[in-house]
């Protein structure tokens, strides 16, 4: 392959460059990634106002509280994907580097996983003790919580490259990327659920790991299509 | 190979007269079908041995619930020759789909609440079709709410069909993770129709109306293809001339 921008190694080099790239930016503006965290926790801590005190009745909902909370929090923190490069002119230039964009923003959607959603999951197995679930189930949790926010944020970077072009576009990436979030909610719930029984939590587990193998080969370049209209 | 021919068959004045001119043929068998249908779907088919006449209603819900995914695939098909090709008729075609695929994605979710209330005792019940309806609506108002978005019409295009062929992806597997989400959680539901045990009395009238319902989602089609080219090329001088004509 003699692509503008050369060889294999080089592109690897590209997408590691945007990879420190950002998760230093976002380590100098550290407040930022606090947020989606302090938002899980209030959105998970309001639910036993809501509902009930009562420990038991709690452990019943928690897979649904931590999950549609988890949902919610990554959901919040995709505004903050694309936004600022695109309104800096970073993705531009990203566009034009001949480097493959595909891979450019696969870096940047692994950064922000690390950023956000592997944060959600080691914080989720805090939250799931306030919620009465037994300890033993944490490590379940984690996992599910990991390997769902991997698909999350891989979906949502689509949704977010779409927006793009959308003034506004806050509400309109929830209604697109909820949807499609579906079966990540329904087996990462799931595993959760049985990990807090107690049961064997493999099954939703490996659906959970097909989806993310599917999101990690097709969504990088639906998201790359996306953002190349997006920056147009 | 030499693509001009398509091109040109592909473009809008072309489009728009041939719409035109298509749409009496897939209207009037459509009034036809749908009118022989009801009439052997209300009156010739016999009651249902459990449900009686409740069981009617499928032949509005079926033919809705099959239509509203035919479209969504019809759209994101369209859609995706749009990008690919870089044709804009078919992206018209993609925006003409949607709501007439929101609105038979709706008529099937209605028509299915009305038909829980007499056979489940309620209007709504988590049964794993009506919640991929549900999903599925959503998937329709996300689509159309992209387009409405962006000012630029090129750009509505793109976007959306990009969001159209991830839909189509996604489809399958909303569907298939309903499903398993179900069976774990409530027993086989009621609504499972044995297809095969179907008597011909009721199949027949069943697929006609399923076939006139497709010609009339291919007529409207066409008339809303219509408005929609006019719309887009509102500025060129060939909408004027065939105004005048």
């Amino acid at each position: 392959m003699s692509a503008p921008g050369g060889s294999a190694a080089s592109w690897l080099q590209a997408g590691q460059l945007v990879l420190e790239r950002d998760l230093r930016l976002a380590f100098r503006r550290s407040g930022q990634l606090l947020q989606p965290l302090a938002f899980f926790a209030v959105i998970t801590l309001l639910f036993p106002l809501a509902l009930t005190p009562e420990m038991s009745r709690l452990r019943d909902v928690a897979p649904g509280v931590l999950w549609i909370s988890a949902l919610l929090s990554s959901l919040l923190a995709l505004e903050f994907l694309f936004r600022d490069d695109a309104q800096d002119g970073t993705l531009e230039q990203f566009v034009l580097s001949g480097q493959p964009l595909t891979l450019l923003l696969f870096a940047k959607t692994i950064a922000h996983w690390l950023l956000t959603g592997l944060p959600l999951a080691v914080m989720a197995p805090v939250l799931g003790v306030a919620l009465g679930v037994p300890l033993t189930a944490l490590p379940g949790i984690l996992a599910a919580l990991a390997l769902g926010t991997v698909t999350l944020s891989l979906i949502g970077a689509i949704g977010a490259g779409l927006t793009l072009g959308v003034r506004r576009g806050g509400v309109l990436l929830s209604l697109l990327t909820l949807p499609l979030a579906v079966p990540i909610l329904i087996f990462g719930a799931r595993a959760t659920e049985l990990a807090i029984k107690g049961a064997a939590y493999a099954g939703p587990m490996y659906l959970l790991a097909a989806l993310a193998v599917l999101a990690l080969t097709l969504a990088p370049l639906a998201a790359a299509a996306a953002v190349r209209i997006g920056v147009e | 190979m030499d693509w001009t021919w398509f091109h040109r068959l592909a473009s809008p004045p072309h489009v728009y007269r041939i719409a035109g001119v298509l749409t009496p043929w897939f209207a009037w068998p459509a009034g036809v079908l749908i009118a022989l249908a009801l009439y052997g779907g209300l009156v010739l088919a016999p009651p249902d041995y459990q449900q009686g006449d409740g069981f009617r209603i499928i032949y509005v819900h079926a033919p809705a619930a099959w239509l509203s995914l035919m479209i969504y695939s019809t759209m994101a098909v369209s859609a995706a020759v749009g990008l690919i090709w870089r044709m804009k008729v078919a992206h018209a075609v993609a925006a003409s789909c949607a709501s007439i695929g929101a609105w038979f994605t709706a008529v099937s979710l209605v028509t299915g609440m009305l038909w829980g209330k007499p056979m489940w005792g309620t209007y709504w019940a988590w049964d794993p079709r009506l919640t991929a309806q549900l999903v599925l609506l959503f998937l329709y108002l996300g689509y159309m709410g992209l387009r409405a978005g962006f000012e630029d019409t090129a750009r509505a295009d793109k976007a959306s069909a990009v969001l159209a062929i991830v839909g189509v992806v996604n489809v399958p597997i909303i569907k298939f993770s309903v499903e398993w989400w179900n069976s774990i959680h409530q027993a086989p539901s009621v609504s499972k129709l044995a297809r095969a045990s179907m008597p011909a009395e009721m199949l027949v009238p069943l697929l006609t109306m399923m076939l006139g319902f497709t010609l009339y989602f291919v007529a409207v089609l066409l008339v809303r293809l219509r408005a929609e080219i006019l719309r887009r090329e509102r500025t060129a001088k060939w909408i004027r001339e065939a105004v005048a004509a």
